[in-house]
């Protein structure tokens, strides 16, 4: 059978199921379990009340419990057995790796990747976001240095191999040496800095993400407060670090994690660019190349990756209850 | 006064002219790559795509019939036009020849208005004997060539002839001289000006052989279902949480904002082994599974706040008149809701369509299954490494979708990215 024909079909028992679930278990739940005509109609009517949310939200409980909470359990508990998954050996892929030379790489550079990536695109965004402000073209600008969010990571990395190309004729970098009377080089084996070719990938993807939001913030800042302090003869920088980036502090720390915990999932630019070769290795790609061939190992890395994003989950949810009450 | 206003107008002038020079940085990589996608793949390795507009020094090998060749002593020699002795260089139109020669070695050894040729120089060895060996030199086409007293070993030369000899004007008429019966047509190589050589050549290759086809539909057929369905469930389950009094409701609602940054990497292995054990393995119905399952945090959060913000008013005067949960929700919210549907809508779609991770695990590792994420960065960057032309024709078909959604719903994305933030 085509995959398309099977999509189609997909599609089909997807969206029905879905609507015939919602609307028998609806039914079910009026008609036959609590029929509202009985003697006792109005406790069959609160009790129905009772039971519906559950029926709402079944079936994304149960997606989300399957596919996102038993992992989490499910991948620690592999992450202690080893290479075949059968021999338990406690933390013993945790000590392996923590002595291995490459996943120490990994976590250096992961910790590189983690301070810059979100340290630029929020400080080109927020910057670009102040300049595009009072702007006439300011919308067109914006969406132009919004657009690289729309292309995928291994799009983005291609885009930036005809920038990066050791030969002058294909990459920028070397026409413009090369232009200087300078030898050609491979940025992306100059050891070190290398990580930092990779991270202006996903700086240029993700800056326009930073953009929109503090945009945004920027905007709902009270007039009253920018008057003042022009009234008080303050100059637009002072107006801009002293008066609007405090106020908008709690946006620009929401931007930021976002990034970072983005940061710690992205594995396609260092797969597509380097391959993880040239000292370049973060733990998602590290991840990869135990996946398929060591689940043990793999697994661990995965759990290291949710250890590191359990402090940013955990005050996402604070910040979320907070919100509610 | 005046002052503050002329202090007004150069800050606008730095504020314009950083903005211009921050959208050409962001802009220049893409356009880079649309520009080599369109380029012909020998122009593209001759120049660099910011000097596609100009014509490029091309070589061409052009290999002239001997047509009335005639002869003077031991020499024959033949002439014509170099244009119009080959078709690839005519197609080209251009009439100047910059550099030729005879040798793939170096194909602009000499210049027009000279003879380049190889001479056979007669050397004597230290013991008395005599030996031939071959010597490239060029010379004024009126003038005579000239041999070194000795050669590359020091070895005294005696003598020379000319073994074979070309001499090229600028408009391609050439004449041949040889020595002894032109046999097969001599092989000339020229350098010549072509003009910018835009074309679908590259798009039409990765497409046709190159499956890239296949890749396309791939991608599309994980995609639509991808998006589709988890929209619907979330929408559910939005309501129930936005709408709806249970015990329970706040810790639902912690939990899905818990699991929006669950890294997807936990998934893999546990659930690629699920889907073994049940059946489904490495598959199209699998992967569908899968990106509902990742979607769906991201899908009941947006849509919950946007749900909690309808009008109370509407949605109690519908429950007073009667109307059940399930109609109020598929009459009244759902259709209120469009803007955060569309909104996740187009996140589902570009994340969907963007992946690298989900697929390379759920999807067979088989090429028939590639989608195009796949099938750019394990196969193409491989095989493919040096052919930029079919490198950047590839990526642009991947990303030329998701650029057109983007630019045609952007606000609704604008809006779906400053609900989704946590304030």
């Amino acid at each position: 059978m085509s995959p398309i024909l099977q999509g189609l079909i997909t599609i089909i028992i997807g969206v029905g199921g879905c609507v015939g679930y919602f609307f028998a278990s609806n039914w079910v739940l009026d008609k036959v379990i609590f029929p509202p005509r009985t003697d006792d109609h109005g406790r069959n009517i609160n009790r129905a009340t009772m039971v519906r949310p559950w029926l709402f939200l079944f079936p994304a409980m149960f997606a989300l419990g399957l596919y996102l909470v038993y992992p989490v359990v499910g991948s620690f508990w592999r992450s202690l057995f080893n290479r075949s998954g059968e021999e338990f050996i406690g933390l013993g892929n945790y000590t392996t790796m923590f002595a291995e030379e490459g996943f120490r790489t990994a976590v250096f550079n992961n910790i590189l990747w983690a301070i810059f990536v979100p340290a630029a695109a929020t400080f080109l965004g927020l910057l670009v976001a102040q300049l595009t402000d009072k702007l006439k073209w300011g919308n067109i600008a914006k969406s132009l240095i919004f657009m690289p969010m729309a292309i995928s990571f291994v799009g983005a990395s291609l885009i930036w191999k005809f920038v990066y190309a050791n030969d002058p004729d294909i990459g920028i970098i070397n026409a413009v040496r090369d232009v200087l009377g300078a030898d050609p080089i491979d940025p992306l084996q100059i050891p070190f800095w290398n990580n930092f070719f990779l991270m202006v990938i996903l700086v240029w993807i993700q800056t326009g993400f930073a953009m929109v939001i503090l945009s945004a913030a920027l905007r709902g800042i009270p007039e009253e407060t920018i008057e003042a302090a022009i009234i008080d003869g303050a100059n637009p920088f002072q107006i801009f670090f002293k008066i609007k980036v405090p106020q908008i502090m709690g946006t620009i720390v929401v931007v930021w994690t976002t990034i970072t915990i983005l940061v710690l999932k992205v594995f396609d630019i260092v797969y597509a660019m380097t391959g993880g070769n040239f000292d370049t290795e973060i733990l998602p790609s590290y991840m990869m190349d135990y996946m398929f061939r060591d689940d043990g190992r793999a697994t661990a890395v995965a759990f290291v990756i949710m250890i590191i994003v359990l402090p940013v989950m955990v005050w996402n949810i604070r910040q979320a209850r907070k919100e509610m009450n | 006064m005046d002052q503050m206003a002329g202090q007004k107008t150069s800050l606008s002038i730095v504020t314009n002219i950083s903005v211009v020079a921050l959208v050409l940085i962001w802009l220049i990589p893409t356009i880079g790559l649309l520009v080599s996608s369109f380029r012909d793949r020998e122009q593209i390795s001759e120049t660099g795509w910011w000097a596609s507009m100009f014509p490029v020094e091309v070589a061409y090998r052009v290999s002239p019939e001997p047509e009335g060749v005639t002869q003077d002593g031991t020499l024959y020699t033949f002439s014509g036009n170099l244009f119009s002795a080959s078709d690839e260089v005519s197609a080209q139109g251009s009439g100047d020849v910059s550099a030729f020669g005879i040798t793939g070695r170096d194909p602009g050894a000499a210049t027009p208005g000279q003879t380049f040729g190889r001479l056979k120089l007669v050397v004597s060895e230290p013991d008395g004997t005599t030996d031939e060996e071959n010597y490239e030199t060029s010379w004024p086409a009126d003038g005579q060539p000239t041999a070194p007293e000795t050669d590359e070993d020091g070895r005294p030369v005696q003598d020379f002839y000319i073994d074979r000899a070309v001499t090229v004007a600028a408009n391609g008429d050439f004449t041949w001289v040889q020595d002894g019966e032109i046999g097969r047509a001599p092989t000339i190589y020229i350098i010549a000006a072509a003009p910018p050589d835009f074309g679908l050549q590259n798009y039409e290759q990765i497409l046709t052989s190159d499956n890239m086809d296949r890749a396309f539909i791939n991608t599309l057929t994980v995609t639509i279902p991808a998006t589709i369905i988890p929209i619907l469930i979330a929408a559910f389950a939005a309501y129930a949480l936005a709408w709806m009094d249970f015990r329970g409701r706040g810790f639902l609602i912690a939990m899905v904002v818990g699991l929006l940054v669950v890294p997807l990497q936990l998934a893999l292995v546990p659930l690629l082994q699920l889907h073994n054990k049940v059946g489904i393995g490495q598959s199209f119905l699998g992967i569908w599974l899968a990106h509902t399952g990742f979607g769906l945090p991201l899908a009941i959060y947006l849509l919950r706040n946007y749900m909690v913000g309808l009008p109370r008013d509407i949605i109690e005067s519908a429950k007073v008149d009667g109307a059940t949960d399930f109609q109020v929700f598929t009459k009244i919210v759902l259709p209120l809701s469009f803007p955060a549907l569309a909104s996740f809508a187009i996140f589902q779609f570009l994340w969907t369509w963007n992946d690298l991770l989900v697929a390379k695990v759920f999807l067979p590792s088989n090429s028939e299954s590639w989608v195009m994420t796949v099938k750019i960065a394990d196969d193409l960057l491989g095989s493919r490494g040096g052919d930029w032309g079919i490198l950047a024709a590839a990526a642009f078909i991947s990303i030329a979708v998701p650029l057109i959604v983007f630019f045609a719903m952007q606000k609704y994305l604008v809006r779906g990215l400053l609900a989704g933030s946590v304030k």
